[in-house]
C-alpha cells in the first residue's frame, strides 16, 4: 500500500514539475529547438536576455510591483485580521466572506473588470494599476496567514499589556506586532511571490509597463526561442524561493506552538 | 483611621441581559489578603476585571484609594494582575517580561534591568533571566508572572486563579510563597479562586459569591463555622444541613423540628420560622449526644489523616462525618453499618432560611 501511495506521489509531482524541469534543462541547451538528445551546454540564452533592455525594464517593473504589492497587501491583511480578532460586530461573517472573495473569482473576469474600471477612472496602463490589481488579489492570502497566527494568541496577552500600563497603540507595537512577526514576514514573501508570478491580470492592465511574465508571453508570440526557458527558470527560481521561505516561517512557528 | 484601599459601592455589571455582578458592596483595607471565591460564573473574575479597569461597571462606583475609578482606563491604573493563563509575552525572555511594566512607564533601560533582576532574584529565578519564557517550567513561569506584576511596586495586586494550572504539590509551595510575599510587602492582594483550600489557606477574609451576588464576607473561620446562607453552607466544607421549622425558643436555645426529629441549637429565632441546623462534618460525633440520629454508612473517602464517612439517614438525607483516620478502627464506621451520630447544641449552627 505504501509503495503504491509513494508511486502515486512521485507521479503527481512528476506531472506538476516535469514541464518546469524540462524547460530549465532546455534553457542550457545550445540547440534552438527543444529536441532530444540535447546538443550541448550553453549560457547563450541567458546572455541574450541579460543583453535585452526589454528584459531589464520588465524585471524592474516586476520587482516594483511585487515589492509594493506585498507591503500594501500585508498591511491591509493585518488590519482585517486584527479587526476580525479584536472586534465582533453585526455582519462580520459577511465582511469576512467579501474579503476572502477575490481568489475565488476567475482571473480573467477580475482582469477584464479591472481593465474596464481603470480605463474609466483614467488609471490604465500604469504601474500603479498593476499594483492595485495585485493588492486586491493577494490581500486575502495575507489576511489568512495573519489570522491563523492571531488565532493562536492567548487572549489575555493584549489585556496584560494594558494592565501593565501600555496604551492601545503601545500594546499593538509591543505585543500584537511582535507576536505576529513570523506571519507578517511569511505574508510578505508569499504575496510578493504571487504578484511576481501573476500573468493574466498583469497582461490586461499593464499596457506598456510590462512585467516579466507578460514579457515572456510576448517572446513566445514572436519567436520560438529558448530565451523563454531562461526567463522562465529565473522567474520560477525567484517565486519558489519566496514561497519556500514563507512556508518555512509558518511551519517552524506552528511546530514551536505545538511543542 | 486610614481609609480603605478599595471600595465597591453598589456595583453592578451587566452584559446585555446577563447580570454578572449585582449590588456588590465590599470594602478592602490596605494590606489585606482577600480571596473572592465561588463556582464558575459567579462573577468573581468580572469583579476582578472591574478592579483592573478591563470591564467598566454598569452602575455603582469603584473607588481605589478614595478616587472614583469607573472611567479610568486599564493602562492608567496601577493594578497589575497575575493571569490565570499567566499571559507571559512569549517573544520576550523572562527579564524582558518583568521589565515590561517599567518600560511602559518610561523607566530608563539601566534602571529597568536592575529592578527586574532584583525581582527575579527575590523570586529565586535570576538564573533564568535570559531564558525564553516558553522553555521554563510551570513554577518558574509563575514566578516570572509574579515578578512582572510586582516590579512596579503597586499597592494592590490582583490574582486571577494563578495556581489553577499547577500540580498539587506546587500549589502548596506557591501558596506559602504568596502569603510570605504579601506579608513582607504589606500590599493588598485580591485573589480570585474556585478553590476553597487556596482561599482558606491564604486569605485574611474571604468573599463568597454566587450567581453575581456577594453571599458572605468574613474570615475563613467565620465563613466556615457560621455560614449565613444555605449556598455558603453547601459550598464551604463538609456541612450537614437539616432543614425544618422552629418549634420553640427559650434562653438562647432553639428547637427545630426536622424530618429526622427535633434538634436543639444555640441561637434565637421566632417560633414557626423556617430554619436549618448546620452541623459541620467534624462536629458530628459517632455515638449519642445532646442531639442524636441514626444513619447507615454508605462510603468512605480517605484523604490522609482525615476520613470522611458518607451516611444516609432513614429518609435518605445524606450526612457526612469527618474523623481522624487513626480513630477509625474503634468507631464501627464500616460500610453497611448503622450507627448513632450525636452533637451538642453549641456545635450546631442555626441558619435562617432566606425569604
Amino acid at each position: 500500500m505504501t509503495i503504491f501511495l509513494r508511486a502515486y506521489l512521485v507521479l503527481i509531482f512528476g506531472f506538476v514539475f516535469l514541464p518546469i524541469i524540462v524547460s530549465m534543462l532546455f534553457s542550457f541547451n545550445s540547440d534552438r529547438f527543444p529536441t532530444l538528445p540535447m546538443s550541448g551546454f550553453t549560457l547563450e540564452w541567458y546572455q541574450t536576455i541579460f543583453a535585452d533592455p526589454d528584459f531589464w525594464r520588465s524585471a524592474k517593473n516586476s520587482l516594483i510591483v511585487a515589492g509594493s504589492t506585498c507591503i500594501i497587501a500585508t498591511f491591509l491583511g493585518f488590519c482585517t485580521a486584527y479587526t476580525d480578532y479584536r472586534y465582533s460586530f453585526r455582519g462580520k461573517s459577511l465582511f469576512l466572506a467579501i474579503i476572502l472573495l477575490p481568489p475565488t473569482i476567475p482571473l480573467i473576469i477580475i482582469a477584464l473588470a479591472m481593465l474596464a474600471w481603470f480605463s474609466r477612472v483614467g488609471m490604465s496602463g500604469q504601474i500603479v494599476s498593476i499594483i492595485a490589481a495585485h493588492t486586491v488579489l493577494t490581500a486575502p492570502f495575507a489576511m489568512a496567514i495573519i489570522r491563523l497566527r492571531l488565532s493562536q494568541i492567548d487572549e489575555s496577552l493584549e489585556a496584560a499589556a494594558w494592565n501593565l500600563g501600555a496604551s492601545e497603540w503601545r500594546a499593538m507595537q509591543e505585543v500584537i506586532l511582535p507576536f505576529c512577526k513570523p506571519a507578517i514576514l511569511s505574508s510578505l514573501f508569499l504575496t510578493a511571490a504571487v504578484s511576481f508570478d501573476e500573468f493574466t491580470v498583469a497582461w490586461f492592465v499593464s499596457g506598456l509597463n510590462k512585467t516579466l511574465p507578460v514579457h515572456v508571453l510576448e517572446i513566445v508570440q514572436g519567436t520560438i526561442d529558448p530565451q523563454v526557458n531562461a526567463i522562465g527558470t529565473l522567474v520560477f527560481g525567484i517565486s519558489i524561493t519566496l514561497v519556500v521561505i514563507s512556508q518555512l516561517l509558518i511551519f517552524f512557528r506552528l511546530q514551536r506552538a505545538a511543542s | 483611621m486610614t481609609q480603605p484601599l478599595v471600595v465597591l459601592d453598589q456595583v453592578e455589571k451587566r452584559f446585555d441581559d446577563f447580570v454578572a455582578v449585582r449590588d456588590a458592596n465590599l470594602t478592602i483595607n490596605e494590606g489585606e489578603f482577600i480571596a473572592i471565591m465561588g463556582p464558575s460564573g459567579c462573577g468573581k473574575t468580572t469583579t476582578l476585571r472591574m478592579l483592573a479597569g478591563l470591564d467598566a461597571p454598569t452602575s455603582g462606583e469603584i473607588r481605589i484609594a478614595g478616587e472614583v475609578m469607573n472611567d479610568v482606563p486599564a493602562d492608567k491604573r496601577d493594578t497589575p494582575m497575575v493571569w490565570q493563563s499567566l499571559a507571559l509575552f512569549p517573544f520576550l525572555n523572562a527579564r524582558e517580561n518583568v521589565e515590561f511594566g517599567l518600560k511602559m512607564r518610561g523607566v530608563a533601560a539601566d534602571e529597568r534591568r536592575t529592578r527586574a533582576m532584583n525581582w527575579l532574584d527575590r523570586m529565586e529565578i535570576a538564573e533564568f533571566a535570559e531564558r525564553n519564557v516558553e522553555t521554563l517550567s510551570g513554577g518558574q513561569r509563575q514566578r516570572v508572572a509574579l515578578a512582572r506584576a510586582l516590579v512596579t511596586e503597586p499597592k494592590l495586586l490582583l490574582l486571577d486563579e494563578p495556581l489553577s494550572a499547577l500540580d498539587a504539590h506546587l500549589v502548596i509551595r506557591m501558596q506559602s510563597v504568596l502569603t510570605k510575599l504579601q506579608r513582607e510587602l504589606g500590599i493588598t492582594f485580591v485573589y480570585v479562586t474556585h478553590s476553597q483550600s487556596e482561599a482558606f489557606a491564604m486569605a485574611d477574609r474571604v468573599v463568597i459569591m454566587s450567581k453575581g451576588d456577594i453571599a458572605q464576607v468574613g474570615t475563613p473561620r467565620e465563613v466556615y463555622r457560621a455560614p449565613k446562607t444555605r449556598f455558603v453552607a453547601e459550598f464551604v466544607g463538609r456541612n450537614n444541613i437539616l432543614p425544618g421549622t422552629v418549634t420553640s425558643a427559650s434562653k438562647g436555645v432553639v428547637t427545630v423540628e426536622t424530618a429526622l426529629g427535633a434538634f436543639t441549637v444555640k441561637g434565637d429565632a421566632p417560633k414557626g420560622a423556617q430554619a436549618s441546623i448546620v452541623v459541620a462534618g467534624d462536629m458530628m460525633q459517632v455515638g449519642a449526644g445532646e442531639n442524636s440520629l441514626t444513619a447507615t454508612v454508605i462510603s468512605e473517602e480517605f484523604v490522609g489523616s482525615m476520613v470522611t464517612a458518607f451516611l444516609e439517614a432513614e429518609d435518605g438525607t445524606e450526612l457526612k462525618v469527618q474523623v481522624q483516620e487513626r480513630a477509625l478502627a474503634d468507631l464501627n464506621l464500616e460500610t453497611g453499618n448503622t450507627v448513632t451520630l450525636g452533637w451538642t447544641a453549641s456545635d450546631g449552627h442555626l441558619l435562617m432560611e432566606e425569604t
